[in-house]
Protein backbone atom coordinates (compact mmCIF):
# COMPACT_ATOMS: atom_id res chain seq x y z
CA UNK A 1 0.00 0.00 0.00
CA UNK A 2 1.97 2.65 -1.24
CA UNK A 3 -0.08 5.80 -0.22
CA UNK A 4 2.35 7.55 1.50
CA UNK A 5 4.21 8.83 -1.51
CA UNK A 6 0.84 9.18 -3.45
CA UNK A 7 1.28 13.09 -4.59
CA UNK A 8 -1.63 15.64 -3.42
CA UNK A 9 -2.72 15.40 -7.11
CA UNK A 10 -4.20 12.11 -7.55
CA UNK A 11 -7.69 12.85 -8.72
CA UNK A 12 -8.98 9.60 -7.47
CA UNK A 13 -9.09 8.14 -3.96
CA UNK A 14 -9.32 4.63 -4.98
CA UNK A 15 -5.83 4.61 -6.78
CA UNK A 16 -4.05 2.80 -3.75
CA UNK A 17 -2.36 0.42 -5.52
CA UNK A 18 0.01 1.76 -8.74
CA UNK A 19 -0.96 -0.45 -11.59
CA UNK A 20 1.64 -1.78 -14.25
CA UNK A 21 -0.01 -1.79 -17.93
CA UNK A 22 2.16 -3.33 -20.75
CA UNK A 23 0.99 -2.56 -24.06
CA UNK A 24 1.52 -5.56 -26.50
CA UNK A 25 0.42 -7.45 -29.34
CA UNK A 26 2.97 -10.11 -30.97
CA UNK A 27 2.98 -8.77 -34.24
CA UNK A 28 5.44 -5.71 -35.06
CA UNK A 29 4.10 -2.35 -36.19
CA UNK A 30 0.57 -2.42 -35.37
CA UNK A 31 0.85 0.59 -33.02
CA UNK A 32 2.25 -0.39 -29.66
CA UNK A 33 4.69 2.24 -29.12
CA UNK A 34 2.00 5.08 -30.32
CA UNK A 35 -0.54 3.73 -28.50
CA UNK A 36 2.21 3.90 -24.94
CA UNK A 37 2.89 7.21 -25.64
CA UNK A 38 -1.28 8.11 -26.07
CA UNK A 39 -2.28 5.77 -23.23
CA UNK A 40 0.43 7.40 -21.00
CA UNK A 41 0.20 10.87 -22.41
CA UNK A 42 -3.51 10.63 -21.64
CA UNK A 43 -3.62 9.22 -18.01
CA UNK A 44 -1.00 12.08 -17.15
CA UNK A 45 -3.21 15.07 -18.64
CA UNK A 46 -6.19 13.68 -16.56
CA UNK A 47 -3.59 13.96 -13.49
CA UNK A 48 -2.29 10.34 -12.84
CA UNK A 49 1.31 10.58 -12.23
CA UNK A 50 2.12 8.18 -15.26
CA UNK A 51 5.10 6.83 -16.50
CA UNK A 52 6.04 4.89 -19.32
CA UNK A 53 9.22 2.25 -20.41
CA UNK A 54 10.61 1.57 -22.80
CA UNK A 55 11.29 -2.48 -22.86
CA UNK A 56 12.04 -3.01 -26.78
CA UNK A 57 16.21 -3.28 -25.47
CA UNK A 58 18.48 -2.25 -28.72
CA UNK A 59 16.07 -0.71 -30.53
CA UNK A 60 14.84 2.45 -28.20
CA UNK A 61 11.93 4.49 -29.63
CA UNK A 62 9.75 5.79 -27.52
CA UNK A 63 11.42 8.20 -26.65
CA UNK A 64 10.98 9.66 -30.28
CA UNK A 65 7.63 9.16 -30.11
CA UNK A 66 7.10 11.22 -27.08
CA UNK A 67 9.73 14.00 -28.13
CA UNK A 68 12.39 13.39 -25.67
CA UNK A 69 14.89 11.90 -27.78
CA UNK A 70 17.37 14.77 -27.23
CA UNK A 71 16.78 14.30 -23.23
CA UNK A 72 17.99 11.27 -23.16
CA UNK A 73 21.34 10.38 -20.56
CA UNK A 74 20.44 7.29 -18.70
CA UNK A 75 17.79 4.24 -19.94
CA UNK A 76 16.41 1.30 -18.17
CA UNK A 77 19.50 -0.99 -18.21
CA UNK A 78 21.52 1.74 -16.54
CA UNK A 79 19.14 1.59 -13.79
CA UNK A 80 18.93 -2.02 -13.20
CA UNK A 81 22.68 -1.95 -13.20
CA UNK A 82 22.59 0.20 -10.38
CA UNK A 83 24.84 2.91 -12.86
CA UNK A 84 22.04 5.14 -12.34
CA UNK A 85 18.78 5.79 -9.82
CA UNK A 86 15.29 5.89 -11.37
CA UNK A 87 15.58 9.62 -10.43
CA UNK A 88 18.27 10.60 -12.90
CA UNK A 89 16.86 7.95 -15.85
CA UNK A 90 12.78 8.89 -16.12
CA UNK A 91 12.47 11.45 -18.34
CA UNK A 92 10.26 14.79 -17.40
CA UNK A 93 7.92 15.37 -20.02
CA UNK A 94 7.77 19.34 -20.94
CA UNK A 95 4.29 19.18 -21.68
CA UNK A 96 2.82 17.26 -18.93
CA UNK A 97 3.79 17.61 -15.38
CA UNK A 98 2.52 14.09 -14.16
CA UNK A 99 4.11 12.33 -17.32
CA UNK A 100 8.03 10.68 -17.51
CA UNK A 101 9.45 8.39 -19.39
CA UNK A 102 12.06 5.94 -19.03
CA UNK A 103 14.19 4.70 -22.05
CA UNK A 104 14.95 1.76 -23.69
CA UNK A 105 18.44 0.73 -23.86
CA UNK A 106 20.21 0.40 -26.86
CA UNK A 107 22.63 -1.63 -25.93
CA UNK A 108 22.79 -5.41 -27.63
CA UNK A 109 22.94 -6.67 -24.42
CA UNK A 110 19.18 -8.27 -23.63
CA UNK A 111 20.03 -9.91 -20.81
CA UNK A 112 20.63 -7.35 -19.02
CA UNK A 113 16.94 -7.18 -18.86
CA UNK A 114 16.87 -9.25 -15.87
CA UNK A 115 13.70 -10.29 -13.88
CA UNK A 116 15.05 -9.55 -10.87
CA UNK A 117 15.96 -6.36 -12.27
CA UNK A 118 12.66 -5.29 -13.96
CA UNK A 119 10.90 -6.34 -10.63
CA UNK A 120 13.28 -3.86 -9.15
CA UNK A 121 12.56 -1.23 -11.47
CA UNK A 122 8.91 -1.18 -11.08
CA UNK A 123 8.62 -1.32 -7.04
CA UNK A 124 10.98 2.02 -7.14
CA UNK A 125 8.66 3.44 -9.44
CA UNK A 126 5.66 2.17 -7.19
CA UNK A 127 8.03 3.61 -4.19
CA UNK A 128 8.07 7.39 -6.16
CA UNK A 129 4.43 7.34 -6.35
CA UNK A 130 3.46 6.81 -9.99
CA UNK A 131 -0.27 5.30 -10.31
CA UNK A 132 0.34 4.03 -13.97
CA UNK A 133 3.13 2.56 -15.16
CA UNK A 134 2.93 1.46 -18.51
CA UNK A 135 5.01 -0.73 -20.07
CA UNK A 136 5.84 -0.23 -23.78
CA UNK A 137 6.85 -4.18 -25.03
CA UNK A 138 8.84 -4.82 -28.22
CA UNK A 139 7.45 -7.05 -30.67
CA UNK A 140 7.60 -10.66 -30.79
CA UNK A 141 7.65 -13.16 -28.10
CA UNK A 142 11.08 -13.38 -26.84
CA UNK A 143 12.70 -11.81 -23.50
CA UNK A 144 11.96 -8.61 -23.58
CA UNK A 145 7.85 -9.12 -24.34
CA UNK A 146 7.79 -11.63 -21.64
CA UNK A 147 10.11 -9.07 -19.61
CA UNK A 148 7.31 -6.10 -20.46
CA UNK A 149 4.50 -8.20 -19.32
CA UNK A 150 5.76 -10.27 -16.85
CA UNK A 151 4.42 -7.64 -13.81
CA UNK A 152 1.43 -6.37 -15.63
CA UNK A 153 -1.67 -5.72 -13.81
CA UNK A 154 -3.29 -5.14 -17.44
CA UNK A 155 -2.56 -5.24 -21.29
CA UNK A 156 -3.29 -3.93 -23.98
CA UNK A 157 -3.58 -6.04 -26.78
CA UNK A 158 -3.10 -3.94 -29.47
CA UNK A 159 -4.79 -5.47 -33.14
CA UNK A 160 -5.01 -4.59 -36.56
CA UNK A 161 -8.16 -6.12 -37.91
CA UNK A 162 -6.13 -8.38 -40.12
CA UNK A 163 -4.55 -12.21 -39.87
CA UNK A 164 -1.49 -11.98 -38.81
CA UNK A 165 -2.24 -9.57 -36.24
CA UNK A 166 -5.22 -11.07 -34.68
CA UNK A 167 -3.26 -14.73 -34.97
CA UNK A 168 -0.16 -12.75 -32.89
CA UNK A 169 -2.72 -11.56 -30.43
CA UNK A 170 -3.70 -15.09 -29.85
CA UNK A 171 -0.91 -15.88 -29.07
CA UNK A 172 0.05 -12.97 -26.58
CA UNK A 173 -3.06 -13.84 -24.71
CA UNK A 174 -1.32 -17.37 -23.94
CA UNK A 175 1.50 -15.70 -22.69
CA UNK A 176 -0.04 -13.46 -21.04
CA UNK A 177 -2.40 -16.87 -19.28
CA UNK A 178 0.46 -18.28 -18.62
CA UNK A 179 3.41 -16.54 -18.50
CA UNK A 180 3.35 -13.35 -15.97
CA UNK A 181 3.95 -12.99 -12.60
CA UNK A 182 0.07 -13.47 -11.72
CA UNK A 183 -0.56 -16.60 -13.62
CA UNK A 184 2.45 -17.92 -11.68
CA UNK A 185 1.68 -16.98 -8.69
CA UNK A 186 -1.92 -17.88 -9.34
CA UNK A 187 -2.99 -14.49 -8.52
CA UNK A 188 -6.32 -12.89 -10.62
CA UNK A 189 -5.45 -13.23 -14.45
CA UNK A 190 -3.84 -10.22 -15.92
CA UNK A 191 -7.22 -8.58 -17.44
CA UNK A 192 -7.01 -8.11 -21.26
CA UNK A 193 -8.28 -4.97 -23.44
CA UNK A 194 -8.66 -5.71 -26.64
CA UNK A 195 -7.39 -2.44 -28.73
CA UNK A 196 -8.01 -2.55 -32.65
CA UNK A 197 -5.88 0.08 -34.36
CA UNK A 198 -5.73 1.20 -38.16
CA UNK A 199 -9.09 0.46 -37.60
CA UNK A 200 -10.85 1.55 -41.17
CA UNK A 201 -15.09 1.11 -40.96
CA UNK A 202 -15.30 1.75 -44.45
CA UNK A 203 -13.33 -1.31 -45.41
CA UNK A 204 -15.31 -3.03 -42.83
CA UNK A 205 -18.81 -1.76 -44.73
CA UNK A 206 -17.02 -3.46 -47.69
CA UNK A 207 -16.44 -6.65 -46.35
CA UNK A 208 -13.01 -6.14 -46.93
CA UNK A 209 -11.94 -5.79 -42.93
CA UNK A 210 -12.33 -7.70 -40.22
CA UNK A 211 -15.26 -5.74 -38.02
CA UNK A 212 -14.24 -5.19 -34.23
CA UNK A 213 -17.00 -7.65 -33.79
CA UNK A 214 -15.41 -10.58 -35.47
CA UNK A 215 -12.15 -9.53 -33.52
CA UNK A 216 -13.81 -9.51 -29.96
CA UNK A 217 -15.16 -13.11 -31.06
CA UNK A 218 -11.87 -14.62 -32.16
CA UNK A 219 -10.11 -13.46 -29.49
CA UNK A 220 -12.75 -13.21 -26.86
CA UNK A 221 -11.28 -10.41 -24.61
CA UNK A 222 -12.88 -7.11 -23.57
CA UNK A 223 -13.01 -5.10 -26.27
CA UNK A 224 -11.76 -1.24 -25.03
CA UNK A 225 -12.37 0.79 -28.21
CA UNK A 226 -10.77 0.89 -32.17
CA UNK A 227 -8.56 3.89 -33.11
CA UNK A 228 -9.53 5.04 -36.50
CA UNK A 229 -7.03 4.25 -39.13
CA UNK A 230 -5.55 8.42 -39.56
CA UNK A 231 -2.97 10.46 -41.22
CA UNK A 232 -2.65 12.18 -38.09
CA UNK A 233 -1.16 9.21 -36.40
CA UNK A 234 1.93 9.76 -38.12
CA UNK A 235 2.05 13.18 -38.27
CA UNK A 236 2.55 12.96 -34.60
CA UNK A 237 5.01 10.69 -34.33
CA UNK A 238 7.19 12.82 -36.60
CA UNK A 239 6.55 15.63 -34.13
CA UNK A 240 7.26 13.29 -31.03
CA UNK A 241 3.81 14.77 -29.62
CA UNK A 242 1.27 12.07 -29.02
CA UNK A 243 -2.15 12.44 -31.00
CA UNK A 244 -4.01 12.77 -27.77
CA UNK A 245 -2.83 16.35 -27.26
CA UNK A 246 -4.24 17.57 -30.24
CA UNK A 247 -8.03 16.70 -29.81
CA UNK A 248 -9.02 18.12 -32.86
CA UNK A 249 -9.15 14.78 -34.76
CA UNK A 250 -10.79 11.69 -34.55
CA UNK A 251 -7.44 9.03 -33.91
CA UNK A 252 -6.95 11.87 -30.68
CA UNK A 253 -10.94 11.50 -29.42
CA UNK A 254 -10.36 7.71 -30.22
CA UNK A 255 -7.74 7.39 -27.63
CA UNK A 256 -9.47 10.04 -25.10
CA UNK A 257 -12.40 7.34 -25.20
CA UNK A 258 -9.84 4.37 -24.58
CA UNK A 259 -8.13 6.38 -21.33
CA UNK A 260 -11.54 6.50 -20.00
CA UNK A 261 -13.02 3.63 -20.52
CA UNK A 262 -9.63 2.17 -18.97
CA UNK A 263 -10.84 3.94 -16.08
CA UNK A 264 -13.65 2.90 -15.55
CA UNK A 265 -16.23 5.15 -17.52
CA UNK A 266 -18.76 4.80 -19.97
CA UNK A 267 -18.13 6.14 -23.45
CA UNK A 268 -20.42 4.74 -25.93
CA UNK A 269 -18.28 3.41 -29.40
CA UNK A 270 -17.64 6.33 -31.95
CA UNK A 271 -15.62 5.22 -34.64
CA UNK A 272 -16.94 1.76 -35.36
CA UNK A 273 -19.13 2.86 -38.29
CA UNK A 274 -18.10 3.97 -42.13
CA UNK A 275 -19.52 7.89 -42.64
CA UNK A 276 -21.98 8.34 -44.73
CA UNK A 277 -21.41 8.62 -47.72
CA UNK A 278 -24.55 8.95 -49.84
CA UNK A 279 -24.92 6.87 -52.52
CA UNK A 280 -21.76 4.72 -53.09
CA UNK A 281 -21.87 3.52 -49.80
CA UNK A 282 -25.22 2.78 -49.69
CA UNK A 283 -24.64 0.84 -53.38
CA UNK A 284 -21.84 -1.03 -52.25
CA UNK A 285 -20.85 -0.66 -48.85
CA UNK A 286 -23.19 -0.63 -46.02
CA UNK A 287 -25.27 -4.15 -45.82
CA UNK A 288 -25.23 -4.56 -42.63
CA UNK A 289 -27.06 -2.24 -39.72
CA UNK A 290 -25.12 0.38 -38.09
CA UNK A 291 -23.18 -1.53 -35.48
CA UNK A 292 -24.36 -0.93 -31.82
CA UNK A 293 -21.67 0.38 -29.19
CA UNK A 294 -19.69 -3.18 -27.71
CA UNK A 295 -19.62 -3.85 -24.56
CA UNK B 1 -19.03 -5.30 -69.57
CA UNK B 2 -16.89 -6.30 -66.55
CA UNK B 3 -18.03 -2.92 -64.43
CA UNK B 4 -21.65 -4.17 -64.74
CA UNK B 5 -20.35 -7.61 -62.55
CA UNK B 6 -19.92 -4.68 -59.64
CA UNK B 7 -23.71 -4.67 -58.94
CA UNK B 8 -24.10 -7.97 -60.14
CA UNK B 9 -22.18 -9.69 -57.26
CA UNK B 10 -23.15 -6.65 -54.61
CA UNK B 11 -24.56 -9.15 -52.08
CA UNK B 12 -21.11 -11.12 -51.91
CA UNK B 13 -19.05 -10.43 -48.82
CA UNK B 14 -15.38 -9.33 -48.71
CA UNK B 15 -12.51 -11.23 -48.53
CA UNK B 16 -13.45 -10.54 -44.54
CA UNK B 17 -15.39 -13.09 -43.55
CA UNK B 18 -12.60 -15.64 -45.28
CA UNK B 19 -10.40 -14.55 -43.28
CA UNK B 20 -12.54 -14.68 -40.25
CA UNK B 21 -13.05 -18.48 -41.11
CA UNK B 22 -9.29 -18.77 -41.29
CA UNK B 23 -8.68 -17.19 -38.22
CA UNK B 24 -11.43 -19.48 -36.22
CA UNK B 25 -9.78 -22.42 -37.45
CA UNK B 26 -6.17 -21.12 -36.53
CA UNK B 27 -7.43 -19.87 -33.09
CA UNK B 28 -9.18 -23.18 -31.74
CA UNK B 29 -6.28 -25.16 -33.15
CA UNK B 30 -3.30 -23.37 -31.74
CA UNK B 31 -4.66 -20.60 -29.52
CA UNK B 32 -4.84 -20.51 -26.13
CA UNK B 33 -7.10 -23.59 -25.17
CA UNK B 34 -8.71 -22.63 -21.97
CA UNK B 35 -11.38 -24.39 -20.32
CA UNK B 36 -12.28 -25.26 -23.61
CA UNK B 37 -10.95 -29.22 -24.62
CA UNK B 38 -7.34 -29.00 -25.74
CA UNK B 39 -8.83 -32.50 -27.85
CA UNK B 40 -10.22 -30.00 -30.15
CA UNK B 41 -7.66 -30.18 -33.11
CA UNK B 42 -6.85 -33.69 -32.20
CA UNK B 43 -10.34 -34.19 -32.77
CA UNK B 44 -11.00 -32.19 -35.89
CA UNK B 45 -7.83 -33.78 -37.50
CA UNK B 46 -9.21 -37.06 -36.72
CA UNK B 47 -12.35 -36.23 -38.38
CA UNK B 48 -10.92 -35.22 -41.84
CA UNK B 49 -9.24 -38.47 -41.55
CA UNK B 50 -11.70 -40.71 -41.23
CA UNK B 51 -13.98 -38.91 -43.71
CA UNK B 52 -11.23 -39.06 -45.87
CA UNK B 53 -11.31 -42.64 -45.60
CA UNK B 54 -14.23 -43.01 -47.36
CA UNK B 55 -15.13 -39.58 -49.23
CA UNK B 56 -13.17 -38.00 -51.84
CA UNK B 57 -13.22 -34.39 -49.91
CA UNK B 58 -11.85 -31.58 -50.75
CA UNK B 59 -9.83 -29.96 -47.81
CA UNK B 60 -10.64 -26.40 -49.35
CA UNK B 61 -14.81 -26.89 -48.46
CA UNK B 62 -13.93 -28.15 -45.42
CA UNK B 63 -14.76 -25.66 -42.59
CA UNK B 64 -14.45 -26.50 -38.75
CA UNK B 65 -15.99 -23.22 -36.44
CA UNK B 66 -15.98 -23.80 -32.84
CA UNK B 67 -18.55 -21.07 -31.44
CA UNK B 68 -19.60 -20.29 -28.24
CA UNK B 69 -23.16 -19.89 -27.38
CA UNK B 70 -23.25 -18.87 -23.92
CA UNK B 71 -22.53 -21.92 -22.04
CA UNK B 72 -22.30 -23.99 -24.59
CA UNK B 73 -19.67 -24.94 -26.77
CA UNK B 74 -21.04 -25.84 -30.29
CA UNK B 75 -18.30 -27.57 -32.88
CA UNK B 76 -19.46 -27.04 -36.63
CA UNK B 77 -18.25 -28.72 -39.38
CA UNK B 78 -19.27 -28.17 -42.94
CA UNK B 79 -17.93 -30.39 -45.43
CA UNK B 80 -19.27 -30.07 -49.15
CA UNK B 81 -18.84 -33.27 -50.98
CA UNK B 82 -17.25 -32.87 -54.15
CA UNK B 83 -18.33 -34.00 -57.57
CA UNK B 84 -16.47 -37.54 -58.36
CA UNK B 85 -16.49 -35.71 -62.08
CA UNK B 86 -14.30 -32.52 -60.97
CA UNK B 87 -10.14 -34.22 -61.03
CA UNK B 88 -8.43 -30.83 -60.47
CA UNK B 89 -10.28 -30.49 -57.04
CA UNK B 90 -9.25 -34.20 -55.76
CA UNK B 91 -5.76 -32.87 -56.87
CA UNK B 92 -5.71 -29.95 -54.43
CA UNK B 93 -7.21 -32.03 -51.81
CA UNK B 94 -4.02 -33.74 -52.08
CA UNK B 95 -1.71 -31.22 -51.95
CA UNK B 96 -3.15 -29.67 -48.89
CA UNK B 97 -3.68 -33.03 -47.31
CA UNK B 98 -0.03 -32.93 -45.27
CA UNK B 99 -1.07 -29.95 -44.09
CA UNK B 100 -3.07 -30.82 -42.05
CA UNK B 101 -1.01 -33.74 -40.95
CA UNK B 102 2.17 -31.82 -40.06
CA UNK B 103 1.02 -29.66 -37.76
CA UNK B 104 1.44 -32.12 -34.81
CA UNK B 105 2.59 -35.12 -35.79
CA UNK B 106 2.29 -36.56 -32.26
CA UNK B 107 -1.42 -36.33 -32.65
CA UNK B 108 -1.32 -38.69 -35.62
CA UNK B 109 -3.49 -42.03 -34.58
CA UNK B 110 -0.68 -44.44 -33.94
CA UNK B 111 -2.85 -47.14 -35.04
CA UNK B 112 -2.66 -46.34 -38.79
Amino acid sequence: MGAAGAPESTPSEDNILAKVVVVTSGKGGVGKTTTSANLAAGLASMGYRTVAIDFDVGLRNLDLVMGCERRVVYDLINVIRGEATLRQAAIKDKRLENLFILPASQTRDKDALSRIGVEGVIEGLKKAGFEYIICDSPAGIEHGAHMAMYYADHAFVVTNAEVSSVRDSDRILGLLDAKTHRAEKGLDPVKTHLLLTRYNPTRVAKGEMLSHKDVIELLGIDFIGAIPESHQVLQSSNAGVPIILDPSNDAAQAYIDVVNRFLGQERPQRFLDAPKRGFFSRMFGAGEAPVAAAG
Amino acid sequence: MAWLDYFRRRPRPGTADLAKDRLAIIVAREGRSKSTAAYLPQLRQELLQVLAKYEKIDLDQVTVNVESQGEIEVLELNVVLSDPTNVRRQGTAARHAPFFSEVKPETVAPSA
